[in-house]
């Protein structure tokens, strides 16, 4: 592909709650057996991108750790690879990235140093796949400077949190708005840019320049009436997870079939480190009725409409019900959770009981001591 | 220099004919086992935890789902700059060019192999036992005892010694005598055909018996060497060990892997099996289903009953299905209100909706009864099955089946399709 790929998964948000604690964004389960950031660097893998950078700043460690070898996504090549860039002190500055732009300036000599005419910028956040390639055809063919990847939205949507877009007869973006007051339009941008190089080293310097930080606010609303900037339409499943409720329902809603269908045996796949764990056990007592369960979980219990991640134990006569079991969660008998997400690597006692409502989700913490055989 | 202590020679060349319709089409330590895991996962894997980086896997039967499966060792750590797997199939030759003719045969045709890493060990291993074993401390044993070769051997219930090679050894376990399938055996420690050779005695008796047809390390190499007075040592192991070799072994070795605390356990932190993972997403368990007493593989969907079950990977289990006490490998399609009992349904297999398997009264296999007994039935990879039809006990099926092959609608018990050529 004549593009390299940049991941922006340096983000936090307030509204992921005690979630964000230990990881960023980018780097959240999702589906049983994923992090967030897979889908972005799966799409870049199967859309031939050799060269991918991965901006990190906030909470790392999950996150690189996650990123520890390339070979997982294809990127361990001699031609281009995965490049994980943290803020570092240099001579010229010592700042964190003050913003997305900020961060792409910070790292302007991977894209000067790269040969390829086009960059595809992606937020490690968003669960979909995308075929980055006919993103940039269409760039190409509308003479574009910009070109935003969005998509409808339902017209019930609260579409608030999003930056919103509208657009003219042929694409091009008319107004956008970062996270309006009020909505009046359902067109959200997704977070996915496609930008020729040359061009983005400008903006990026012209904005640093001017002491501005933001890829959103200062480049893509200041530019919208003077750079041709266009609306690609995504047209399947996408999903961002920017809150605790988004977080919950993107991952219920792999309890659907034509989602998980979609994901998990449809062309092309996505790809995610391979953790090494035995088959899923279902010992005498184990009831499971709709519900996702991953490689190296022992269960003993009842779960239902619910998430199982990596390597969760749940004990004898436990109900679990509508809710999120992150990875290597060992819980206790007798235990009854319901309607929570329960954070990765929880212990949770014997006896236990969480009970959260629909809508409004339990997050449960809770670190005991572990005695393993 | 290239330098490394103790290589690994892994024979995975064998075919595993006493598998029947299972190793039709793939070698026997490319057979899928306990869900997600193929047989030669086990020793590649002691390999790697024990520290031993060099792995030579000498192929010959049936080699491509083997080699896909090894590719450059990924899944073991064994991609490396210096050693990692090789795999070793037969090669021509100037003069001479030959099959594989015998185990240590094979070894001998790549002594040139062996040599490259200059090492100081050897370790013979094959690729068809279930197992962990930690080489390194079987080496310290080695060493300890300055033996020349030293051979991993487990104590087996006096009644059955008579299906084993047998060891006798003195009280420093030094090995006075050997018996091979001894009527009266005099000894309950049989060997598992495991072996670590200081290298030069490994290289001076394959050379010697280079013209040696057919040479065999129990039959050939070992008494060779024994004859020499060269020390030999029985290290002895206590631990889990299963030869899969036949399909009642096979069948009970996954069988025990559902046990509420397993004798051989997966789950331990410290001894990971390591294996191609093909998926990586969960498997779904569907409102209406059940699931008791099974493991189960990477992104399977289970919308019947499983019961007593080892499912794989990728697994379809259709509505109102029910699967019992039986394995069902990877990619495996069970139609809608079949009633599976006591099968071994291979790798890809179409079980059309409404099939029985299992259910009728015993009968001795017309095809082969020393292969298919136990009252499995057997089916061979990429089968087909029609909808509707019954299968009966002690049977083997194979290639894509029609209506037409089952007369009346069934298969009775010891009855068997094998389609000429195997499955497509």
């Amino acid at each position: 592909m004549r593009a390299i790929g940049i991941v922006l998964a340096g983000g936090n948000s307030k509204r992921m709650r005690e979630l964000s604690r230990k990881r960023a964004i980018a780097a959240m389960p999702i589906a049983g057996s994923f992090r967030s950031v897979d889908f972005a660097l799966s799409n870049m893998s199967n859309s031939h991108i050799q060269s991918v950078a991965v901006l990190t700043q906030y909470n790392s460690r999950s996150l690189n750790e996650h990123l520890s070898s390339s070979k997982w996504w294809d990127f361990g090549r001699k031609q281009g690879g995965l490049y994980v860039f943290t803020p570092t002190i240099t001579a010229e500055h010592s700042d964190w990235y003050r913003g997305t732009a900020d961060a792409l300036y910070q790292n302007l000599e991977f894209l000067k140093r790269s040969h390829e005419p086009y960059v595809v910028i992606a937020a490690g956040d968003g669960v979909y796949k995308l075929d980055y390639n006919k993103v940039l055809e269409y760039h190409i063919e509308k003479k574009a400077d910009i070109t935003i990847v969005c998509k409808d939205m339902p017209a019930d949507v609260d579409v608030t949190r999003f930056g919103m877009v509208k657009t003219n007869q042929d694409g091009r973006i008319t107004d956008f708005e970062e996270k309006p007051m009020v909505a009046d339009s359902n067109t959200i941008s997704c977070g996915i840019y496609v930008i020729r190089r040359r061009q983005l080293i400008e903006l990026i310097e012209r904005c640093a320049a001017d002491d501005r930080y933001d890829f959103v606010q200062d480049i893509l609303v200041r530019y919208k009436n003077l750079k041709r900037i266009y609306a690609y339409r995504l047209e399947s499943y996408w999903s961002n997870i920017a809150s605790v409720d988004s977080y919950y329902q993107t991952n219920m809603d792999f309890l659907k079939p034509e989602v998980r269908n979609y994901f998990f045996k449809e062309y092309p796949d996505i790809y995610s480190r391979v953790d090494d764990l035995p088959p899923a056990k279902y010992n005498p007592g184990a009831a499971i009725k709709n519900s996702l369960v991953s490689s190296g979980c022992i269960l003993n219990g009842t779960v239902e409409n619910s998430i199982l991640f990596k390597k969760v134990y749940i004990g004898n006569n436990c109900v679990i019900k509508n809710s999120i079991i992150l990875n290597d969660v060992y819980i206790g008998d007798n235990t009854v959770i319901e309607n929570c997400i329960v954070e990765s690597r929880d212990t949770i006692r014997a006896n236990t009981t969480y009970i959260g409502q629909p809508d409004d989700v339990k997050i449960v913490i809770e670190k005991n001591e572990r005695y393993t055989i | 220099m290239v330098k490394k202590e103790m290589i690994a020679m892994l024979l995975a060349g064998g075919q595993g004919s006493r598998l029947g319709v299972l190793t039709q089409k793939v070698a026997k330590p490319a057979v899928s086992f306990g869900g997600k895991y193929r047989i030669i996962d086990f020793p590649l894997s002691n390999c790697i935890n024990s520290g031993v980086d060099t792995v030579g896997v000498l192929t010959q039967y049936q080699p491509l789902r083997l080699n896909a499966h090894i590719g450059i060792g990924i899944p073991w750590d064994l991609d490396r700059n210096v050693g990692g797997v090789t795999i070793l199939p037969p090669y021509e030759k100037s003069k001479g060019s030959d099959w594989y003719t015998g185990t240590a045969n094979a070894i001998y045709q790549n002594l040139e192999y062996m040599e490259s890493y200059n090492p100081e060990y050897v370790l013979i291993l094959s690729g068809d036992h279930i197992y962990k074993m930690d080489y390194e401390v079987m080496l310290e044993y080695h060493k300890a005892n300055n033996a020349d070769i030293t051979i991993a051997a487990m104590p087996v219930p006096l009644e059955e010694a008579s299906r084993f090679g047998i060891l006798i050894a003195d009280d420093t376990n030094r090995i006075t005598e050997f018996e091979e399938k001894p009527a009266n055996p005099r000894s309950n420690l049989a060997s598992m055909g495991i072996y670590i050779f200081s290298w030069p005695v490994l290289k001076e008796a394959l050379v010697s018996l280079s013209e040696e047809p057919g040479c065999d390390f129990g039959k050939h190499v070992i008494p060779y060497c024994h004859e020499r007075g060269k020390r030999i040592f029985a290290y002895e192991y206590n631990g889990y060990w299963k030869d899969v070799g036949t399909l009642g072994s096979y069948w009970e070795a996954n069988m025990e892997l559902i046990d509420i605390i397993p004798e051989f356990n997966l789950y331990e932190e410290y001894w990971k099996i390591y294996t191609k993972s093909d998926r990586i997403p969960p498997q779904y368990i569907a409102p209406g289903a059940s699931v008791h007493r099974c493991i189960i593989g990477e992104g399977s969907e289970i919308y019947g009953e499983t019961v007593n079950s080892v499912i794989g990977s990728g697994v379809i289990i259709e509505k109102g299905a029910v699967v019992r006490d039986s394995i069902v490998m990877q990619d495996t399609v069970i139609g809608a209100d079949a009633k599976i009992e006591k099968a071994i349904i291979a790798e890809n297999v179409k079980v059309g909706a409404g099939v029985r398997i299992g259910f009728a009264d015993y009968a001795p296999s017309k095809y082969d009864p020393k292969v298919y007994q136990f009252d499995l039935a057997t089916i061979g990879e990429h089968s087909v099955i029609p909808d509707g039809v019954e299968i009966g006990k002690n049977t083997a099926i194979s290639g894509v089946t029609v209506p037409e092959d089952y007369p009346d609608g069934k298969l009775e018990s010891g009855g068997y399709i094998v389609k000429a050529g195997g499955a497509a």
